[in-house]
């Protein structure tokens, strides 16, 4: 098997026999982080392009079509308008905060987006709390949300970001929950080991019952996260007009717009991880041809494509469903997903005691 | 009919005439609200549905006329006429107690001909700014556009707040006087007339308690054409252009219904086979309009692929109007006499290969929204519209059958083919929003029947009665109603024997649609207000005549 880990270590050590140890790092700090939001912006790019040529299809539509073959470059010419688009001044609002909470969604993607491990070896920090840097740097986004709602001085906005707060807190528990699933059954919350305990049997394999349960509710739980509907409360176009970032444009509604592509693939990235064996082959013990067969698919591929089948039900999802109101909306976190997951972890700790040795 | 004449008996001061189904009732102004109030309450036979308010001016004098019908007579109208000859401050009884749609009737009025409606809480303009000079459906109006400017900033949202009334308390004195319409803490949010779910440029002030609505306030006006008043500049054939331009996702229903009156007017014999193009036509428009009021609602849920999906079965009809009509949206086909070109040859080929496909395609309609658990969680519980308050409120059309209130015209009044279709009309009795969802549904299997027996049964012969170069026709008044995709839409022309109609009016059925949804929506959520201005199905270009 071919990992990153060979690219990464020779790179470590040239850069070690030229340079002082401190100037290394730093280098690698610096080309860490060209890499990563190169990744992060040709990702979004991929993403909006996916998107809209996915939704073409359940629309019977033909998508874009113009720009490239089968309008590929799309999504660029688009990216080059919005970078070229003025920056609209607008009276009345907090200028400071209003600027504030576009950066602070898009760093918090970033910031959750350079913990995902894509190979052994592509992963920026190994934390051995990885699954609590997740969750807990993802839902700082929450707050750029409220800022931009509350700063834009505008009703539609505030309602915007008050739906988005209700429904960003709660679902985060149940989110939370499903992932502690995992790492009662993974024993630790270092991501690496976790996708590295996985290479016999996925854990949605592994975990039986409770593991399903749980990465269904973290799907739901996860879509609800990213703002997309049916969870599109924050900003339910047809109600809000465009909710939170109503007064939002150029490049400022540009980052909102990134960023809710990319939470999309970082949730499917991080439920690929944690329940689908992150960049693990597919491996079925005791068929050592077909293992030998799947080991061949280089890692890295094997992340993308789990990743983008999850995206692909996200987009599915989206694309069919009507979107809930927000009392049904909480309903269905603290009387439905809440108390599943609650009983799950019970399950799960049954699961480990009596099933999985 | 017997009842009536009986009941009507019994007003001594009214002028009577009858001419077939209506009963014209004139009385003085100061006996008006008392035969109103006779006539709503009477026992055995209740007026309870005021169809429309039209205000005429006589040039001597200013008059209003009511449209009257009852719900256990439907196909007989009552219309109670009264005059004022004060033309400086002319003031009529409001009666916007006993039904509820005349709240907006005679705003409308009093907007166009400067009638105040005493007793009436609110009386600002409908459609015009508040600080507009003139009363333009009054002969002597003076169009000059130096009197009125056109404005270069924005209309004060306070002047929208104040409603100016006027009253005549128990001691009899005539008070003047003003209110606000929201209270000082109210939160409140503007829909429109800029936004993306009010089906138009349609303004609603909506006062909020967190997610909760409290009070609609729906502002028209934005886009108004003033149709109505360029009628009477206009000779008869070339009015049916503007009907189309009405509700344009049944234009050809109001174009027919225009000729319709001008041929009743004229007496003239229209062909059979205009008949049943006619009455293909309009099943057509009503299952496209239909198909898009579906998408529509769907997408003010959040679904926007089902609005994709109305649109592309609806292009299939549109494929149709284009061949045969010229027009897509606009098809301009009814003409006084008939209608304008034959039926192009692959029209009866393409209707039957349509309704096959639509039939497949209703059940995907069902399978994509009528069953997904979030839309069923929306939409059940959700708007109760009582059969009471539908009549109250003239919300006709689907809104009306869903809430259990028959009212199809097609069956009370059978007019063009209808008569020879076998259809039924869609009933539901919950008056809920799943129920004003689905009865659209079932009213497009019902148009599918109806075109299906009439398609192969087109008669031969002349599309076109031949009619005269100039069209004049007789003095008097001539009344048409017909079923529109949205409910009840009647034509009023008052002609002096003119090539030029003296008055025109045309009943908006969304007007009081828009009306509805200020009783429905209160107490329900953000989200639920705009899902169920979807339900009403309403187009402002109606309301905006």
């Amino acid at each position: 098997m071919f990992h990153f880990s060979v690219v990464t270590n020779w790179i470590d050590e040239l850069l070690r026999t030229y340079l002082p140890d401190g100037w290394a790092l730093f280098i690698e700090f610096v080309l860490i982080g060209i890499a990563i939001l190169t990744v992060y912006a040709v990702l979004a790019l991929i993403l909006i392009y996916v998107e809209r040529k996915v939704c073409a299809f359940f629309q019977c539509r033909l998508g874009p079509t113009r720009v490239g073959p089968f309008g590929v470059f799309q999504s660029v010419a688009d990216m080059i308008k919005i970078l070229l688009k003025e920056l609209i001044k607008i009276n009345k609002v907090d200028p400071r905060l209003f600027r504030l909470a576009a950066y602070l969604v898009i760093i918090a993607s970033i910031c959750t987006f350079g913990a995902i491990p894509f190979d052994k070896g592509l992963h920026v920090v190994d934390f051995n709390v990885g699954v609590f840097y997740l969750l807990a740097i993802s839902s700082l986004g929450v707050v750029g949300i409220l800022l931009a709602g509350w700063s834009s001085n505008n009703k539609y906005t505030m309602i915007g970001a008050m739906r988005s707060g209700a429904q960003l807190i709660s679902y985060e528990l149940s989110c939370g929950l499903a992932l502690m699933t995992i790492v009662m059954l993974s024993g630790t919350m270092q991501l690496s080991t976790i996708v590295e305990q996985q290479t016999t049997a996925w854990n949605i394999f592994r975990g039986g019952i409770p593991a399903i349960i749980a990465f269904v509710i973290y799907l739901i739980a996860g879509h609800a996260e990213t703002n997309r509907g049916p969870f599109d409360l924050p900003e339910a176009e047809s109600e809000l007009t465009a909710g939170y970032h109503t007064e939002y444009s150029g490049i400022q509604f540009g980052f909102f717009y990134l960023a809710e592509y990319l939470n999309m693939f970082i949730i499917a990235a991080i439920a690929t991880t944690l329940f689908l064996g992150g960049w693990m082959p597919l491996h079925i013990p005791g068929w050592d041809g077909f293992n030998g067969v799947m080991d061949y698919i280089p890692p890295v591929l094997w992340f993308f494509a789990k990743t983008f089948a999850c995206v692909f039900l996200a987009l599915w999802v989206r694309w069919t469903m009507p979107r809930l109101r927000i009392d049904q909306l909480l309903k269905l976190e603290w009387k439905v997903l809440m108390p599943i997951s609650l009983i799950n972890i019970i399950l799960m700790a049954l699961w480990i005691i009596y099933i999985d040795l | 009919m017997k009842v009536i004449d009986e009941l009507l008996a019994q007003l001594p001061f009214a002028g009577i005439e009858q001419k077939e189904k209506t009963y014209s009732v004139s009385v003085p102004k100061d006996k008006l609200r008392e035969t109103a109030e006779w006539l709503k309450n009477n026992p055995k036979l209740s007026f309870d549905f005021l169809t429309d308010i039209i205000g005429m001016d006589y040039t001597d004098s200013l008059g209003v006329i009511y449209y009257l019908s009852s719900t256990t007579f439907p196909s007989y109208i009552i219309t109670l006429k009264t005059q004022t000859d004060d033309r400086e401050t002319p003031e009529i009884d409001s009666v916007h107690d006993l039904w509820l749609s005349a709240d907006l009737y005679e705003r409308e009025v009093h907007d166009f001909l400067g009638i105040t409606f005493v007793n009436n809480p609110d009386m600002r303009r409908l459609f015009l700014r508040q600080d507009w000079k003139g009363y333009p459906l009054r002969k002597d109006y003076d169009a000059n556009p130096e009197l009125n400017p056109i404005p270069l900033d924005n209309e004060d949202l306070n002047d929208m707040e104040d409603m100016p009334f006027t009253e005549i308390n128990l001691e009899g004195e005539r008070l003047e006087q003003h209110r606000k319409l929201f209270e000082e803490e109210d939160y409140v949010v503007n829909f429109g007339p800029q936004h993306p779910a009010t089906h138009g440029v349609l303004h609603l002030r909506v006062s909020l308690d967190g997610e909760m609505i409290k009070k609609v306030d729906p502002n028209f006006g934005y886009i108004h054409r003033g149709i109505e008043k360029m009628c009477e500049a206009y000779t008869y054939p070339q009015i049916p252009h503007l009907t189309d331009r009405l509700d344009y996702l049944s234009g050809t229903i109001s174009r027919h219904g225009f000729c319709l009156a001008v041929e009743k007017g004229l007496e003239l014999e229209v062909p059979e086979r205009a008949h049943y193009i006619r009455t293909i036509i309009d099943e057509l428009t009503r299952i496209a309009s239909h198909l898009l009021g579906w998408g529509c609602m769907a997408m003010d849920m959040g679904s926007i692929t089902a609005f994709v999906y109305g649109m592309r079965d609806r292009e299939k009809i549109m494929d149709i109007f284009e061949e045969t009509c010229g027009g897509r949206l606009m098809a301009n086909y009814s003409v006084i006499g008939g209608v304008m070109n034959d039926i192009h040859p692959n029209f009866q080929k393409k209707v039957k290969e349509f309704i096959p496909y639509m039939r497949k395609m209703l059940k995907e309609h069902h399978l994509l929204f009528t069953g997904n658990p979030i839309a069923r969680g929306r939409m059940e519980g959700v708007g109760y519209l009582s059969k009471e308050q539908a009549i109250s409120l003239g919300a006709t059309g689907p809104t009306g059958r869903a809430s259990g209130w028959s009212n199809d015209v097609r069956k009370i009044e059978p007019y063009a083919a209808y008569r020879q279709a076998d259809f039924k009309e869609v009933l539901r009795s919950d008056g809920l929003t799943f129920d004003r969802y689905i009865i659209r549904l079932d009213e497009i299997e019902e148009s599918l029947r109806i075109i299906e027996q009439l398609i192969d049964n087109i008669p031969g012969g002349n599309y076109a009665a031949k009619t005269k170069a100039v069209i004049k026709l007789p003095e008097g008044e001539f009344h048409q109603r017909v079923e529109g995709a949205r409910g009840e839409f009647d034509v009023y022309i008052n002609s002096k024997g003119d090539k030029f109609p003296y008055r025109v009016k045309f009943r908006s059925p969304c007007m009081t649609l828009v009306n509805t949804l200020k009783y429905i929506a209160v107490g329900t959520k953000v989200a639920d207000l705009i899902m169920l201005g979807g339900s009403l199905d309403y187009v402002v270009p109606c309301i905006d005549r």
